[in-house]
């Protein structure tokens, strides 16, 4: 079976986020787009993520409970749950490694926190754009079991781990990669690419950046998408 | 000294002339940016190589008075947009962090 994804969007809680990327407004614009499957990614927290996932059931859409973790390395994992009880814990140990930096909204945009109606119900007032305190052998170490980790943007030139590192760990669940969605994947022959299973989703700031229905993941099913991703 | 008072020949402004009137107290060198949040002093030149407009809003955030890019990187266009919005001076130099904390270690004494 095919399913198309994007699994890597921000909502508005993350700070570099629209504030239209509420709840509502992303899990209907999958919808639209024909999307099967997606993944709510902010940095650091993964605060917004219950009232998607269940506002995504009753829209018919899939969602992968997800987390963007800034490593202290200063790189981008994409964390991907097979619980959503383990996401949200996971995202409180993230939350609550993160240095105690106030945010300026002025600068870095406001980080809201929503219910099922789009209603602003906090404000996050910690920087959520920062890296919290545990390295990229940590965070793959704590996601044994839980679900998988997946290097984001590996071709960027900024929080990535080809970029940051200059090369790709030998890390045994290091299974998948992310490339941005601009990137051409086809012809290309880098060396990651022959060693790791690619996927690219949108990293959406902005609701019209979600991914078209254009890239899909072959399983069997939707609970088998988390367990293709780490092995 | 002031921002003005090192620009020449070897660093050359790229964006933010609005803020050349900015007072250096310090020079700061780091790369990551999460760190340089939490531990660079207001009033440093901040010497790195990273180019994207993150580095902007920290140097906003944490008051610097400069960024120096180092290796002759090039500053990203959004980056340089908001560098000249936000009078946030950014200086290009082609040598290696360490050859401009030399450099800026003559001109400040």
């Amino acid at each position: 079976m095919k399913f198309y994804y994007d699994l890597h969007i921000h909502s508005a809680l993350s700070p570099c986020a629209d504030n239209e990327m509420t709840p509502n407004n992303i899990v209907n614009m999958a919808v639209l787009k024909g999307l099967d499957v997606i993944s709510i990614t902010d940095h650091n927290s993964a605060k917004n993520v219950e009232v998607i996932y269940e506002l995504s059931k009753s829209k018919g859409i899939k969602l992968i409970p997800g987390i963007e973790v800034q490593t202290k390395e200063e790189v981008h994992i994409l964390c991907y749950f097979f619980d959503i009880f383990d996401c949200i814990s996971f995202g409180k140990i993230i939350y609550d490694s993160l240095e105690c930096i106030k945010n300026n909204k002025s600068i870095f945009g406001e980080q809201l926190i929503m219910d099922e109606d789009d209603n602003i119900i906090a404000e996050e007032e910690k920087l959520l754009l920062t890296s919290c305190g545990y390295s990229i052998n940590d965070i793959f170490k704590m996601m044994d079991g839980k679900g998988a980790a997946v290097p984001a943007h590996v071709d960027r030139t900024s929080y990535s781990i080809i970029s940051n590192l200059g090369f790709i760990p030998n890390i045994s669940n290091l299974k998948t990669v992310e490339v941005s969605s601009d990137f051409s994947i086809v012809g290309n022959t880098s060396e990651y690419q022959k060693k790791h299973k690619t996927i690219s989703s949108s990293d959406a700031h902005r609701l019209g950046d979600i991914n078209e229905r254009i890239h899909y993941i072959e399983c069997n099913d939707f609970e088998s998408i988390v367990e293709w991703l780490c092995s | 000294m002031k921002v003005k008072d090192i620009l020449n020949s070897e660093f050359t402004l790229v964006a933010g002339s609005g803020g050349i009137e900015k007072e250096i107290s310090n020079v700061y060198v780091c790369d990551l940016l999460s760190f340089v949040m939490s531990h660079v002093k207001s009033g440093s030149a901040w010497i790195t190589i990273q180019t994207h407009v993150n580095v902007v809003a920290v140097a906003l955030m944490t008051e610097i008075s400069c960024i120096i890019i180092c290796e002759g990187e090039k500053l990203d266009e959004n980056a340089k947009v908001k560098a000249d919005e936000e009078n946030i001076p950014v200086i290009s130099f082609s040598g290696t962090s360490y050859d401009a904390a030399i450099r800026l270690s003559e001109l400040i004494k």
